[in-house]
């Protein structure tokens, strides 16, 4: 029983622990890249969490590179503790054994072992949490120093080495994030380890604590209920009282605490006093043993004062609150049995809800749950029923994709048939408007290679204006017409054109520094011109590739991706099917076990009302007698 | 009497030993069995999402045009926001009511990618409108415009929404 208290305390202090190193963690280096992932695991979506990183990792990584390849990163940490939320032991598992296994300095590997032993420990494999733990070597983290500690002393505890935890938890003491725990652990494990007193000294000692901590208050509750327990067992009822009335009315473990806080008073002959937590007790709801318990208890007691006529009454009314119980657990069976009960726990409204358990047994439509809080008391039903709600979700999803495989096809369809008709006729466009671009391409560079050649050897000619280069030819033209036997009008005609061409050469040569600046500026305005036709051109081949990348190269994906899909449909039914009658036979199996506890009560009760009319009939003669 | 109802106290799994076995029972070995192909159809599913994800990325939201917009919340925020609008070139192109608990992950530094979509590359206007609750718990209305620029790559723009006295919305530009 202690080991499942210890359990139940680290497994609590395990949740919050994670809460609290996410929600404070400011070293996010790489927050952006995560914070989308981020985004779904602090709702605790954690499929959505690890689907997002696991994409945002493949596509960082290199297509040759494994998982395992990488070093222990951030983004692997994250990953390994998503996984854990998602309930995926063994993948987790592994990514961490790869790690400690790996080439990672001592901090890093010391912090996989301790989220790999945690892990075991929260699998219920003790043995294997503290193999675990014995491969810590060298640096450890201080953010995790203490929680490493605390989980060290918990795995010695389950492996029954108190000694060793007592040793542990005694440094821890001191420790204000695992207030409580520390302190009842170490009770726990002193009581174990054959340390009585200093045990009970412990645990008094956490049932004493002031804090406003929902966790630390029920750490607590537990520590003055087990003490309280521990004592009534042992007939010290006056320090077990004292003990049991230290526990909330209101907290996880009140019912218990008031049954036993009367039953201390019981057991010593006093049982108005007894009536006080009874009564209180016998009003709540009535599917908890110890309400069913009490309801007994509190005609017991009233027969035990003389008062046979309320006995009797309280009897009765006990009897008929078993009756209704006794059909409502039936009526849950057969519902079970008819396989009303998973139906329910998949309904979409009530996981939208975070009291979703409490609301269930409210529903008058659903006599399958009413017992639903009850059984999840259990470890095995509470896993079985989260593998039952994640295959759902699996098989929402598998759904939904097969629907999107259609959406994509359709998708690839309609580009296909738009795209297909047009392109022969733009890439013909674009095959001419490619090849002349080319052509204008060599044409500048010849231009600038004369350029460049022209600024060792100036060539005048090369720069001249078309206007020029018809004037010139003009010139030629005349020149031939003028001979030497020219007469002298001749002559007088010939030098005329000697002085135009001596003109015309006089212009191209005193401008050529202008010109060769002008046209080396045109060079340039030409190359951004070009630069513009560049980018035009690589848009126009990105953008053709993207048509093609648009509806070619996915028809093996989508196969295979359908194949994988309807595998997996497959699989996700036949293990819901399985999941599913583990719940039904757990539930039906739990429900009965409560039927059967409440028939023998009925039958108990049955006999007391009897003894109480008997009892009240005789001292009502006796009053006759008397009078 | 007493002694038969002081018995009531003992452990429920005591009274449980007395009654007789059921016709079926759930052993420990097949839990763990079942737990363990549920472990391991939950790996190949995720992989089968990591695959749509990226399948949907390259056929709907080719990187030449793609455009995603990212929403975050300051820590020290003293507001919740209740209601997002975006507009791109004036047009609304997407909403979100939040939730309690996603108001939390974004405090909690989650960021949410809030709009996904294909653009073309040049200048674009961006318009945000928001509703929320102060720390007094009265309701208030911002809107903020900004402009961004997209080239031949994938774009990401962040809004964040910052502690401030004036503007509370800004944009990243990646």
């Amino acid at each position: 029983m202690s080991r499942f208290f210890v359990l139940l305390a680290s497994l609590l202090f395990a949740a919050l622990a994670f809460a609290a190193g996410i929600a404070t963690s400011e070293d996010m280096k790489y927050l952006y890249d995560y914070g989308d992932a981020l985004y779904y695991a602090y709702q605790g979506e954690w499929f959505e969490a690890i689907a997002r990183l696991d994409a945002q990792q493949a596509q960082t990584r290199g297509p040759d590179e494994s998982e395992f390849d990488a070093p222990f990163s951030y983004s692997d940490r994250l990953v390994g503790d998503f996984e854990l939320n998602y309930r995926m032991h063994q993948r987790a598992g592994r990514a961490m054994k790869a790690v400690i296994e790996g080439n990672v300095k001592d901090d890093l590997r010391n912090e996989a072992i301790f989220r790999l032993a945690r892990m075991y420990f929260q699998k219920d494999q003790p043995e294997n949490a503290l193999q675990a733990v014995e491969l810590i070597r060298g640096a450890v983290p201080e953010t995790i120093r203490s929680d490493l500690a605390f989980l060290r002393a918990n795995i010695d505890m389950a492996n029954g080495r108190n000694a060793e935890a007592v040793t542990i938890l005694k440094d821890l003491q001191s420790e204000k994030s695992i207030e409580g725990f520390s302190s009842y652990n170490l009770g726990i494990a002193l009581l174990k380890n054959g340390n009585e007193q200093n045990g009970r000294e412990y645990l008094d000692r956490t049932g004493r604590i002031k804090s406003d901590d929902p966790a630390t208050l029920a750490i607590k509750d537990k520590a003055n209920l087990v003490l309280g327990e521990k004592l009534l067992s042992e007939n010290n009822f006056e320090a077990a009282k004292q003990m049991l009335d230290r526990v909330r009315l209101s907290g996880p473990f009140s019912n218990r605490a008031l049954l036993s806080s009367g039953w201390t008073d019981a057991s010593r002959e006093r049982f108005e006093n007894a009536l006080v937590p009874w009564s209180i007790l016998a009003e709540r709801e009535v599917t908890d043993p110890a309400v069913q318990e009490a309801m007994l208890a509190v005609p017991y007691a009233y027969s035990r004062l003389g008062v046979y006529s309320t006995a009797a009454r309280k009897y009765e009314t006990a009897l008929k609150a078993f009756g209704r119980e006794i059909e409502k657990l039936g009526a849950s069976i057969t519902s079970i049995r008819q396989g009303k009960f998973l139906k329910v726990l998949v309904r979409e409204e009530l996981q939208q809800d975070a009291n979703w358990v409490v609301k269930l047994r409210e529903l008058p439509e659903t006599p399958e749950t009413f017992y639903l809080l009850d059984l999840m008391a259990s470890n095995d039903f509470q896993e079985s029923l989260k593998n039952y709600l994640d295959l759902e979700q699996l098989r929402k999803k598998l759904e939904a994709w097969s629907g999107d495989l259609v959406a994509f096809e359709d998708i690839i369809r309609q580009r296909s048939a738009h795209y297909e008709p047009l392109l022969p006729a733009i890439d013909r466009e674009f095959s001419r408007l490619d090849s002349q671009m080319r052509l204008r391409l060599e044409q500048r560079d010849l231009i600038e290679q004369q350029l460049q050649a022209m600024l060792e050897a100036p060539r005048p000619d090369l720069l001249i204006t078309a206007d020029e280069h018809a004037m010139s030819e003009r010139i030629a033209h005349l020149e031939k017409m003028v001979t030497p036997q020219s007469d002298e009008a001749g002559q007088r005609f010939g030098e005329r054109v000697r002085r135009l061409r001596g003109a015309l050469y006089w212009n191209i040569n005193t401008e050529y520094d202008k010109r060769f600046a002008d046209v080396r500026e045109h060079l340039h305005e030409l190359n951004q011109e070009l630069e513009s036709l560049h980018q035009q051109h690589a848009a126009f081949v990105l953008a053709r590739q993207a048509v093609t990348e648009s509806y070619q190269g996915y028809g093996d994906v989508i196969r295979d991706q359908r194949l994988r899909i309807k595998a997996d449909r497959e699989k996700v039914q036949l293990l819901m099917v399985q999941q599913g009658q583990v719940l039904e036979i757990m539930a039906v199996n739990e429900l009965s076990k409560r039927r059967d506890r409440l028939e023998e009560f009925q039958v108990k009760a049955r006999f007391a009302l009897a003894d109480s009319y008997d009892r009240a009939s005789k001292a009502q003669l006796r009053k006759r007698d008397g009078q | 009497m007493f002694i038969l109802l002081r018995g009531f106290i003992l452990p429920i799994a005591m009274l449980m030993l007395s009654f007789p076995a059921y016709a079926e029972e759930v052993s420990k070995e097949q839990i763990k069995s079942l737990d363990e192909q549920v472990q391991e159809i939950k790996t190949d599913t995720l992989s089968i999402a990591t695959q749509m994800r990226l399948l949907e990325e390259k056929l709907l939201y080719p990187s030449s045009t793609q455009v995603a917009v990212f929403l975050s919340l300051d820590k020290a925020a003293k507001y919740r926001p209740d209601s997002i609008e975006i507009q791109l070139e004036g047009k609304p192109v997407t909403f979100h009511l939040y939730t309690v608990k996603e108001v939390e992950a974004l405090k909690k530094g989650g960021v949410q990618r809030l709009y996904t979509a294909n653009i073309k590359s040049g200048e674009h206007d961006l318009q945000v409108l928001l509703t929320g609750k102060n720390a007094g718990g009265l309701e208030f209305y911002r809107d903020e415009n900004f402009k961004f620029s997209k080239d031949a790559g994938p774009k990401m723009v962040e809004i964040r929404l910052i502690n401030a006295a004036d503007q509370i919305i800004t944009l990243r530009d990646w």
